[in-house]
């Protein structure tokens, strides 16, 4: 087990490397100079120069590159050129409201899921076992942006069940619980159908094998062979999916945080994008695909924990 | 090809999907024609106006017809779809047969740089090539090539590896058949149905995708329609008229649905072996 963690950790470093890399490529290869992007085409040179110089754009590419993983590695990405803030600084700021409204998505997806499909497992080819299946290809499929704004639309401007905007006030929880119901629930709804899917599947598959039989025949009542023996073993797959569906939660996250005003890293970046201000972009990016492959990372060490055929079938 | 639509009218869902996708497809396609009003002409005295027998869902800020907008909004989604999942169809198909057939040090490069591209999440990238390029449908549709490639190459990839070493191939080998020739007469056809099953899902998630960049206003520039810029205009006069909103994201949900469910039924009809899996699945 602890080689799969080590060679699987040291795929997911190379991989972040190879990122890394590409970023800085970027930056390099695109059209036009980061200097002149965040000056406007009216700058003078002499000011473009000077910026470039502060930026350290002005050394050969390779000391560039060297000083890039140099930082990186003290954990420094930059500083923001408006306000000469420290990159990591904003960044760390923002991502507890992300990792939050990440985490509340897939907590309330998963409460009304896994049920769900526990429930169209157990009476399938029932009404409701088609619907979930008719919702699961659905819902996923619409963009969570458009549920953002038909959820503001309806529960907070119309209705105002539920604030519009921001994150909630910092010392109050309930209110922060309140400004947090209707992004997680964007972000969120497309999940319920998916996972109620997977549990659906597994939980058939599950209810057909031996040691549920074995549990039958002892007379054990149904309700404790779902919920002790059948459920805790049908759940396991849609812990790696949800490991590998961070990276759209995070790309729905920064609809949800622009659609309601709401702090976090969607919302920086989203800003740092219409001010050019690339520092800023490249921190913010950096710090969530570091996320996403760490989330990947301990969905796949989950998976080959649960199921060692998962590492014996990499290690051949 | 009948008997493709025979088995599609027995699953009804799919069946749903093909009458939104061929309707949505008519209206884009026959834009000029259908639309009642010019996308971009200006009415101030109507501005935000609720649907009526004149504007069919309303105005904009603007006093523009939204239903004329939603109309030509069509065309630039499925411009964006079609060109994009063409190219990186292609491309990935090239880059997944050479990691599939090739020799195994070059399969493991291409692996990692596949995984590299796959580990950002989609529209934080296409944020950062957005900054440096500055926003543009060209570079919306360059984005959306650069994420699907590794998508479609690793399955192209997954498909050659379980198809090289069967047999035929081994026999063709044996005669003396060249790559080229085993890979375009009989890998090729017995890997194109998983890939365009994968093909037709991707189309909702490149429109989504689209409609995303030009609701952030990194897509589609003022005053050409596109879904996202109607929502991205709805957005902003949220409070004065919902009329925008509702409009500009109906057309979205359908021709989401539609070609999900399409796909799914393609899936189901073309391959057997991989009912049950879900879009993520991919």
């Amino acid at each position: 087990m602890l080689e799969y963690v080590i060679r699987r950790s040291g795929l997911a470093l190379v991989i972040l490397l190879l990122a890394v890399t590409l970023l800085f490529a970027m930056i390099h290869m695109m059209p036009g100079d980061p200097a002149s992007i965040l000056l406007g085409p009216k700058a003078s040179p002499e000011l473009k120069a000077a910026l470039n110089q502060r930026m350290g754009l002005d050394q050969p590419l390779l000391v560039q590159l060297a000083r890039f993983y140099a930082d990186l590695a003290q954990g420094d990405l930059g500083t923001d050129v408006f306000s000469n803030r420290p990159v990591l600084e904003m960044v760390l700021e923002q991502l507890p409201y992300t990792i939050v409204l990440v985490l509340a998505a897939i907590g309330g997806a998963s409460l009304v899921g896994i049920p769900l499909g526990c429930y169209s497992a157990i009476r399938h080819n029932s009404l409701l076992d088609r619907l979930v299946g008719v919702m699961s290809v659905a819902f996923i499929a619409i963009p969570s942006f458009v549920i953002a704004l038909y959820l503001l639309l309806l529960l907070s401007v119309k209705w105002r069940w539920f604030p519009a905007m921001g994150a909630g006030d910092s010392g109050d929880i309930v209110d922060q619980a309140r400004h947090l119901v209707l992004p997680a629930l964007a972000l969120g709804l497309g999940w319920v159908g998916y996972i109620a899917r997977l549990v659906r599947t597994s939980m058939l598959e599950v209810m057909e094998e031996n040691h549920i039989r074995t549990a039958r025949a002892f007379g054990l009542s149904e309700r404790t062979i779902i919920v002790h023996y059948a459920l805790r073993i049908a759940v396991l797959p849609t812990v790696t999916i949800l490991g590998l569906g961070i990276g759209t939660m995070l790309s729905g996250a920064l609809f949800a945080e622009i659609v309601f005003s709401r702090p976090g890293i969607g919302k920086l970046l989203h800003e740092g994008v219409l001010t050019r201000n690339y520092p800023v972009v490249m921190g913010s990016v950096l710090m969530t695909t570091a996320f996403f492959v760490l989330c990947t990372l301990i969905s796949d060490v989950i998976n080959a924990m649960l199921d060692p055929r998962v590492r014996d079938g990499e290690s051949s | 090809m009948k008997n493709f639509l025979r088995e599609l009218s027995r699953d009804t869902p799919g069946m749903i999907g093909f009458v939104i996708v061929i309707i949505v497809l008519a209206l884009s396609v026959f834009a000029s024609v259908i639309a009642p009003a010019d996308p971009l002409e200006i009415d101030v005295y109507n501005r935000l106006a609720s649907p009526s027998w004149q504007h069919w869902l309303g105005t904009d800020q603007l006093g523009r017809d939204i239903f004329s907008r939603v109309l030509y909004g069509g065309r630039v989604a499925l411009k964006v779809a079609l060109i994009s999942i063409s190219v990186a169809l292609l491309c990935g198909l090239l880059l997944g047969m050479i990691a599939g057939f090739g020799p195994s040090w070059l399969d493991r490069i291409l692996v990692v740089c596949f995984d590299t591209m796959r580990s950002f999440p989609t529209v934080m990238f296409a944020l950062a090539i957005m900054t440096l390029t500055g926003p543009s449908l060209n570079t919306v549709i360059a984005v959306i090539i650069i994420t699907s490639i590794p998508v479609y190459a690793r399955v192209v990839r997954t498909q050659t590896l379980a198809v090289r070493n069967l047999d035929f191939i081994l026999a063709e080998r044996a005669m003396g058949a060249s790559t080229l020739r085993i890979l375009r007469d009989h890998i090729l056809p017995n890997i194109s149905a998983p890939l365009l099953i994968l093909a037709s899902m991707d189309v909702p998630a490149v429109v989504g995708m689209e409609a995303g960049l030009s609701f952030l206003g990194l897509g589609v520039g003022p005053p050409t329609a596109s879904w996202g810029s109607i929502l991205n205009d709805g957005y902003s006069y949220l409070r004065n008229s919902p009329w925008p909103i509702i409009a500009g994201g109906i057309p979205l949900i359908l021709v989401t649905l539609g070609f999900t469910f399409l796909g799914e039924s393609m899936r189901d009809i073309l391959d057997p072996k991989l009912r049950g899996k879900g879009a993520l699945n991919q």
